[in-house]
């Protein structure tokens, strides 16, 4: 910026409509620029590489959502081979099961729903994170890649025993292929499935 | 880049000082204060709360000492956030207008009682509200989810503070409507027409809590309906709490456009930018909410992803205001002698406690908008959903960008509105710098803890998953929170002490600063001076971005959330 004496100059710009200073204007196409380049790696995350958000999956009744299957015996199941569902309960304050035990490498289908209040649902250290709402399922695939114990935490307030409201998945490595198990005394693929 | 001046030109309409010379009467002074009044109050009440919940994070629980008053965390968090976000906010703001739109044009309100009428609305809303949440029967936190039911009484006085800022809103429309009249072909003054777009942007914005209130929320609670619809009420309310922020935020741009420039004896850059911004905020502050929901489960991904594309145009007249103040900054700064690159920031005068808690307020921002664009990204949302990266991101605007500016706007509005001298400019300096400091270690450390898993929410010093890993972060957490809570009630004693103090010479008391713009506003185009254009554009983009998603969930309504058979707090 060169200071407040070039009057003249303004007078005579031409490129000066609406009064926008020729920096100004590039700096608004530079702007226009990044939330275009942004928008693109959006995109791509969304699309090319899949990493989605849940979207509107079905409707239940909250009143009475857990007297009929698969909400009865909310657990993991196995659909073919490598390939899981896993259903989970959410009520003030607890998750139904607590514990889900997954083989690493399974693709599993979360599905959540609430029977009283809004919840929230989100795996530490995975991409799994949703609301948990009453009257709908909360519904996201995630391919579970490695062993280890991952909380999944209420993340919406329900009350006073909110903090406290949590279970874990633990991923465990794959019966067949493992000799070097420390503990072989619940390494099933259905070892949650109750 | 070129700073040019240039003589008023396009005058022959008419031509207008900036500076009406017309001062408040005492009688309007008072009611700008009698808002003051209540806005410190509730920040101070709110921001008792702010370290009890930060220290309850380094494993310091003082809540029990409280029990026979406060309950429980979450009945101090709630008071935390109804207080400070929606009373504290609400209430300086409509105050701030009554003094941007009196003194701007020139002339006392069009009609003072509705005026009148509409603060005393909020303070019985207030009171309604606040009774309630301090016997423990609305624990709902200031986002009030159903089925979380607290008692209609909430509910009710909500609603009034709404509707107390709604007429208060008419009011100073009718005020600009009535100097328009008088001065026909001539362009708004922008310190009087960017709050009142901002009022009208609330108007639109607020209809989402107004329905979601009065046809689910309030039958609800009074036992005529049985049930909620929790999606439902979830889209009403982001319908409206998405544009909150920016209401909390445009007045604060007003002052960084309009008023900042003057302090640091400079102008405002472009007139018309500036209007062009404010009117984008206008139309799209509201059709962006379904980026709050992009993890709800009745939403589906489309419209998601929608919101996010137009939660992306919402930084577009953020980055013009970056541009447009900084160079107004810079023209000061440059003018008082500053020179270099980024030398000439030096020059600007930081020794005034309200330039310089607006220019820190200003800078966090920037980190406050880096946040919002990543909240805004669609699947990136997925890592920081719910976790304590949002507390900690909204700690940089409404509680730095916003409330640091409203403390720096105070440190000249509380002696102009008082007569007297403000309460050691030093100490001022400190309360800035001090919010500046602890706000950058509470947010860092929050963002940190979110990004690792940590829920929002959440007493996390007694939470039973929280790994050694987090601990850390949490103790900087309850520094960052103890030193915010020490500037607070710096600012809250200052305030006190100048309001105590003895009248100075008129001579010395400050003046309402409004910057003189650059090029004559005359030269600014109608269509950036005219509300009906973008009113019509934002109605027409509500249809376009809301109107299926919602009509669809109205439609499909479920009443059948009656939520827990006993209180959950």
């Amino acid at each position: 910026m060169t200071g407040a004496n070039e009057t003249e100059e303004f007078a005579t710009d031409k490129r000066l409509t609406m009064g926008i200073d020729p920096y100004e204007r590039n700096w608004m196409r530079l702007s226009v620029a990044l939330l275009v380049g942004f928008f693109a790696v959006v995109v791509v995350a969304g699309f090319a590489m899949g990493i989605q958000v849940n979207g509107a999956e079905s409707e239940v009744d909250p009143r009475n959502v857990t007297d009929s299957e698969p909400w009865a015996t909310p657990g993991l199941r196995e659909i073919s081979d490598g390939v899981y569902e896993a259903y989970v309960v959410a009520s003030a304050w607890t998750f139904s099961p607590r514990e889900l035990e997954i083989p690493v490498g399974s693709k599993v289908t979360i599905y959540v729903t609430s029977v009283d209040l809004q919840h929230g649902f989100k795996i530490t250290d995975t991409n799994v994170n949703f609301m948990v709402i009453p009257g709908q399922v909360s519904k996201l695939d995630y391919t579970f890649d490695t062993v280890g114990e991952f909380p999944y935490i209420c993340h919406e307030y329900c009350g006073s025993g909110h903090a406290s409201m949590f279970g874990t998945v633990n991923v465990v490595p794959q019966s067949s292929d493992e000799a070097a198990a420390p503990t072989d005394d619940d390494k099933t693929d259905d070892g949650a499935d109750e | 880049m070129t700073l040019t001046e240039e003589p008023i030109e396009g005058g022959s309409v008419g031509t207008r000082r900036i500076d009406s010379g017309r001062d408040l009467t005492p009688d309007e002074k008072k009611f700008v204060g009698q808002h003051l009044i209540v806005a410190f109050a509730a920040l101070m009440v709110g921001s008792f709360f702010g370290p009890l919940q930060s220290l309850e994070f380094g494993g310091l629980d003082l809540y029990p000492y409280l029990e026979p008053v406060i309950k429980s965390y979450y009945q101090g968090l709630t008071l935390h956030g109804v207080l400070n976000a929606l009373v504290f906010t609400t209430i300086f703001i409509t105050g701030f207008t009554t003094l941007t739109t009196i003194k701007a044009l020139g002339r006392p309100l069009a009609k003072p009682k509705l005026n009148k009428f509409g603060f005393y609305t909020m303070i019985v809303g207030l009171v309604m509200a606040a009774i309630p949440i301090l016997f423990n029967k609305a624990t709902v936190l200031y986002t009030f989810y159903p089925p979380l039911k607290a008692s209609w009484a909430f509910y009710l006085g909500l609603t009034l503070v709404v509707v107390g800022s709604w007429i208060e809103g008419y009011g100073f429309y009718f005020t600009l409507h009535a100097w328009r009249k008088d001065n026909p072909g001539v362009r708004s003054p922008l310190v009087a027409l960017a709050p009142i777009i901002n009022m009208a942007m609330w108007q639109i914005a607020t209809l989402g809590i107004a329905v979601e209130i009065l046809t689910m929320l309030l039958p609800w609670s009074v036992g005529l309906i049985d049930g909620t619809d929790p999606e439902l009420a979830r889209t009403y309310f982001w319908w409206t709490g998405h544009p909150l922020v920016y209401f909390w935020l445009l007045p604060a741009y007003t002052s960084w456009y309009a008023m900042l420039p003057k302090q640091v004896g400079g102008k405002l850059f472009s007139d018309s930018l500036a209007r062009l911004s404010f009117w984008m905020f206008l139309i799209v502050s509201v059709p962006v909410g379904f980026h709050h929901q992009f993890t709800d489960p009745g939403v589906p991904q489309t419209w998601k992803f929608i919101h996010a594309m137009l939660t992306y145009s919402v930084f577009f007249p953020s980055m013009i205001t970056a541009f447009t103040v900084i160079a107004s900054l810079e023209y000061g700064a440059r003018r008082n002698g500053g020179t270099g690159l980024v030398g000439w920031i030096r020059a600007l005068p930081w020794k005034d406690p309200s330039v310089t808690a607006q220019l820190l307020a200003a800078l966090l921002f920037v980190f406050g908008g880096i946040g919002g664009l990543t909240n805004a990204s669609y699947s990136l949302n997925l890592v920081i959903h719910n976790t304590a990266w949002v507390p900690g991101h909204f700690h940089l605007t409404v509680a730095t960008a916003v409330t640091l500016s409203f403390m720096g706007i105070s440190y000249w509005m509380v002696p102009y509105i008082t007569g007297k001298a403000l309460y050691k400019p030093k100490l001022a300096l400190v309360q800035a710098w001090t919010w500046f400091v602890g706000m950058i270690i509470f947010s860092n450390a929050m963002h940190v803890v979110g990004l690792l898993g940590a829920p929002r929410r959440t007493p996390l010093g007694s939470a039973p998953y929280v790994p050694e890993e987090w601990s850390g972060h949490l103790l900087r957490v309850s520094i960052g929170g103890t030193i915010l809570f020490y500037s607070v009630y710096t600012f809250g004693y200052i305030m006190l002490r100048t309001a105590l103090g003895p009248k100075i010479d008129p001579a010395l008391v400050p003046t309402v600063p409004i910057a003189e713009s650059m090029r004559s506003p005359q030269l600014t185009p109608l269509w950036l001076d005219r509300f009906k254009p973008w009113l019509i554009a934002a109605a027409l983009l509500l249809v376009i971005a809301y109107g299926p998603q919602l009509v669809d969930q109205i439609w499909n309504m479920n009443l059948n959330s009656p939520g827990t058979d006993f209180t959950p707090w």
